[in-house]
């Protein structure tokens, strides 16, 4: 499916996945992330892939990772009810080093709170929802095209780290249409788990001597224990401290080495800026329009879209704080991101948050009157 | 019997803009999401332009006022959603009383005046504003009341420069749901018919 298409983010989101290589998708419907599991029921039987609608979010998540044990590259999808489902297994998922995909359309929260409205209250909880200081990985799109992108790059970056990875999308990027070329495939790069190489007997899943271990599929003669409990290199359950601590070193340096592969920001009119605005998902859009907006009144205004949330991008902040007065950070909550920004920025520059939290989008209008204040 | 007409036309519509804001405004059910997607897709597909569609909704399936907003635009377009929208199609009276007073004020409004009954005229005069029988149009060309949209679209594309009618009418070929092309496009061509008549300043037939 290649050429120009006029497209829905999840529409993109649903090509993505395919396009990296998914096979498997268990989820149970929710606005506004439905589409997403919509059109991967009609199209994964068609490439030899499976879709399940299962009973509820928990078990949807406990699938996906049956699944990606059995060697199969997973997903759900899912809104803030439905993540906070979820919590229990992608804390398990972390645990046990299973790589999968979690979709998250945020949607007006807390609760039901508003299912067809946007919001982007859910960054912190797609940081710490789930209980136990665990590394993760969330990617933040704000267009059609780069929910089609993350999403494959999703995958290649849970398939690379054995870790679940969070796109972390909101109702406007999922719900609007804009025009996509989606790539052939052998356009995009699409990379696959590395499996053990060595015979069964030899095989230790959760080997703390490389980073990344390789991951048998179950099923292919490599039998081991998989837990959510405190385990050996073998998998089996161990109370050992000198067993736990190189583990949970590990399962953060795998992440934590690789910034530069995993960390990912846009900068723009940055060079000459006085002001910098940090947005993300549909309110970097507005942030862009106001900097174009303030840029014709003559406002030195620079704009650094963040593309994943998690780990956080401290050193294109550190940067940023470097080098100019006031940051001001657009969101569609009270100030999630806004605190990691102040973290970073320790005071060298003043930080300042525009909000909304009304189930409408932050316009460009209300970035502008924050620049010009 | 289909009346159309015109409340007021001001000195002239802003052809050939950089942007156009476009908002179909009235009930889940009337066809507006497919409407606006069209639109869209005519502009963006067939015309090469930036375009971007979206939508405001209830959270039930029928009823309820929604709308679907498209802009189209010769530059990248950032924010997705209408600031001053250039046309404001309405659909019902709860659409019209919600969607359509931030409206520019050169811009144009399209009242469907089968189902909207009351009107605030001191306000319409400061637009130029037509007052079609969109539903009642559609029912007699289609027999779907919910081809209300596409007959909107008819008006649209007749009335202004935004895309053309062949463009339209290649965006329904290719993505109308399967069945639904020569339905849309009969709704089509009644607006197109409508808009025709407008400019000719007939105003009843």
């Amino acid at each position: 499916m290649s050429g120009e298409r006029f497209l829905q983010g999840n529409e993109a989101c649903a090509e993505g996945a395919l396009a990296a290589g998914a096979r498997f998708f268990a989820g149970y419907p929710i606005t506004p992330s439905s589409e997403i599991g919509e059109i991967l029921s009609r199209r994964l039987p068609r490439v030899g892939g499976k879709f399940i609608q299962m009973e509820d979010e928990m078990s949807s998540l406990a699938a996906v990772i049956g699944a990606s044990l059995g060697g199969l590259k997973a997903l759900t999808a899912t809104s803030g009810p439905g993540f906070s489902l979820m919590q229990e297994n992608l804390g398990f998922a972390a645990a046990a080093e299973i790589p999968c995909v979690i979709v998250e359309v945020q949607r007006a929260g807390p609760s039901t709170g508003q299912p067809t409205s946007p919001s982007q209250g859910d960054v912190m909880q797609a940081r710490w929802g789930t209980h136990g200081d665990h590394p993760i990985i969330v990617l933040a799109p704000s267009s059609v095209r780069e929910f089609f992108n993350l999403t494959v790059r999703a995958f290649n970056l849970s398939e690379k780290y054995r870790t679940p990875v969070i796109v972390l999308a909101d109702e406007v990027i999922a719900h609007m249409r804009e025009k996509i070329a989606l790539p052939a495939p052998g356009e995009i790069e699409v990379f696959d788990r590395m499996k053990p190489t060595v015979p069964p007997e030899w095989y230790f899943p959760f080997d703390d001597t490389t980073e990344v271990p390789p991951l048998a599929s179950f099923g292919q003669g490599y039998r081991f224990n998989v837990t959510g409990v405190y385990h050996d290199k073998a998998g089996f359950p161990t109370m050992r401290p000198d067993e736990i601590e190189p583990w949970f070193e590990r399962i953060f340096a795998k992440i934590e080495h690789h910034l530069d592969d995993i960390v990912e920001v846009e900068r723009e009119m940055m060079e000459d800026a006085e002001i910098a605005l940090v947005a993300y998902g549909a309110s970097a859009r507005s942030a862009r329009s106001a900097m174009h907006a303030a840029r014709e009144k003559d406002l030195k205004v620079g704009l650094v879209k963040l593309k994943t949330l998690w780990p956080f991008a401290e050193a294109a902040i550190d940067r940023v704080a470097r080098k100019v007065g006031r940051i001001i950070v657009p969101e569609m909550n009270r100030g999630q991101v806004r605190l990691e920004v102040e973290r970073v920025v320790a005071g060298r520059a003043r930080v300042l948050g525009v909000n909304r939290y009304d189930g409408e989008i932050i316009s460009p209008a209300q970035i502008l009157s924050a620049i010009e204040e | 019997m289909c009346f159309v007409s015109q409340l007021r036309r001001r000195k002239g519509w802003r052809n050939m803009a950089e942007r156009y804001e476009i908002r179909l405004a009235g009930l889940g059910g009337q066809g507006l999401l497919l409407a606006g997607l069209l639109l869209a897709e005519a502009a963006a597909i067939h015309e090469g332009k930036h375009a971007v569609q979206t939508q405001s909704y209830a959270p039930y399936a029928r009823g309820g006022a929604s709308a679907s907003e498209v802009i189209i635009s010769d530059k990248e377009i950032d924010y997705p959603r209408a600031q001053r929208p250039d046309i404001v199609v309405v659909l019902s009276q709860e659409a019209y009383d919600k969607y359509f007073r931030d409206l520019r004020n050169d811009g144009m409004l399209i009242v469907d005046s089968s189902t909207v009954e009351h009107i605030d005229t001191s306000k319409a005069y400061f637009y130029e504003t037509y007052m079609v029988p969109l539903t009642e149009m559609a029912r007699q060309a289609t027999g779907r009341e919910m081809t209300a949209s596409m007959v909107a679209l008819g008006v649209i594309a007749g009335l202004t420069d935004i895309v053309s009618q062949e463009s339209l009418m290649a965006a329904i070929t290719t993505r109308a749901p399967k069945g639904t092309a020569d339905i849309n496009k009969r709704a089509v061509q009644a607006g197109i018919d409508a808009a025709n008549k407008l400019r000719e300043g007939v105003v009843e037939e």
